[in-house]
């Protein structure tokens, strides 16, 4: 019984667990609306001291100071892509998580779509000729001259041997 | 011909994955490597105040358009590789005339003036960035990090992490040859 309700705890644990934030209670802010946008753009830019991970989600000093960054542009009336742009001109494209969609970026973009394209063509060209195959091995080539006077000669003698 | 060509794209594949695969782990191209954006931009505009308890004017980039190539070090006492290359930022100051600037990284001053006084003070001049905006419209993504500044105001060249070992003869002191230092 205590081994039950020790596994059912477990479980209400592991159930009432949400995401762990980074984002502390401090740096909120008031207006619901801008701290919306404020976790909406920080979900979008790359922690460039841990590198992979988001700053809403970091824990490190700077990306901390970023977020407050972030909102008291935000504050001040930035839009979202002012604040974006606040920030790549100091970090580069580097720093937004979703590189832009530029002349640099256009095969990282593109290339999955390419394949798949290639591969259509490909199969296309590999079914045609396979469908073309069966077709011709159905219907067999009609017999030669001399083909014909073989088996002509076959019948006549009433069979082989 | 086209059918001989056919034959031969896939292999014609399978070696351009080898060698962009070769390329990714035999190259010195660092992927952790946060790229630098500030490269050929203008210093950003800033005015820090002197760290607390210590002489000097602050930090201001108005001061610094004099003309002259210098470099600017952010560091911290704190911060355990920029002690590793504070002998060659004093070597770079003392020995080759360069004139270092430093920007204090979200330092106590307390601990930055015992830092100084422990190691020495290679700077023209300190500012004291204690809320690290400053650093961030330099693009810091860590410390210590230097700024090669030409004779216009114009980041040159950003050195990510300390400069040490070979850097400062192999790296630092030609770009600053080629900027006019």
């Amino acid at each position: 019984m205590r081994g039950l309700s020790a596994c059912l705890l477990f479980v209400l644990a592991l159930l009432s667990s949400g995401p762990l934030w980074a984002v502390n209670p401090d740096e909120r802010l008031d207006n619901p609306a801008l701290e919306e946008r404020a976790r909406e753009i920080s979900k979008g830019i790359r922690c460039v001291v841990c590198q992979n991970q988001d700053i809403d989600s970091s824990n490190a000093e700077l990306a901390r100071d970023l977020r407050l960054l972030i909102r008291e542009r935000l504050v001040e009336g930035d839009s979202n892509d002012q604040v974006e742009s606040y920030l790549v001109a100091r970090y580069g494209d580097y720093v937004l998580l979703k590189p832009p969609f530029k002349a640099s970026t256009l095969l990282l973009w593109l290339g999955p779509f390419l394949l798949l394209l290639l591969g259509g063509i490909a199969s296309a060209f590999y079914l045609r000729r396979r469908a073309a195959g069966v077709e011709e091995a159905a219907t067999p080539a009609p017999l030669s001259a001399e083909e014909r006077a073989k088996v002509q000669r076959i019948l006549d003698q009433g069979g082989p041997g | 011909m086209l059918r001989k060509l056919l034959f031969i794209l896939p292999s014609v594949i399978f070696l351009g994955v080898i060698a962009f695969s070769l390329w990714g782990l035999l190259s010195d191209r660092d992927p952790s490597a946060v790229p630098s954006a500030l490269v050929n931009k203008p210093l950003p505009e800033f005015d820090l105040p002197p760290v607390e308890g210590m002489t000097g004017p602050g930090l201001s980039s108005a001061e610094l358009a004099d003309g002259e190539v210098k470099v600017i070090n952010i560091f911290a006492s704190w911060c355990i590789p920029c002690r590793a290359e504070h002998e060659l930022i004093t070597k770079l100051a003392e020995e080759h005339g360069v004139p270092v600037y430093g920007i204090n990284y979200k330092d106590k001053p307390a601990d930055a003036r015992l830092w100084l006084a422990e190691l020495g003070n290679p700077y023209r001049s300190i500012g004291a960035d204690r809320e690290g905006r400053v650093a961030i419209d330099f693009g810091v993504s860590g410390v210590p990090e230097s700024y090669l500044i030409d004779g216009e105001g114009v980041i040159r060249f950003q050195q990510i992490g300390p400069i040490v070992g070979p850097d400062l003869e192999d790296k630092i002191l030609p770009i600053l040859e080629e900027i006019g230092g």
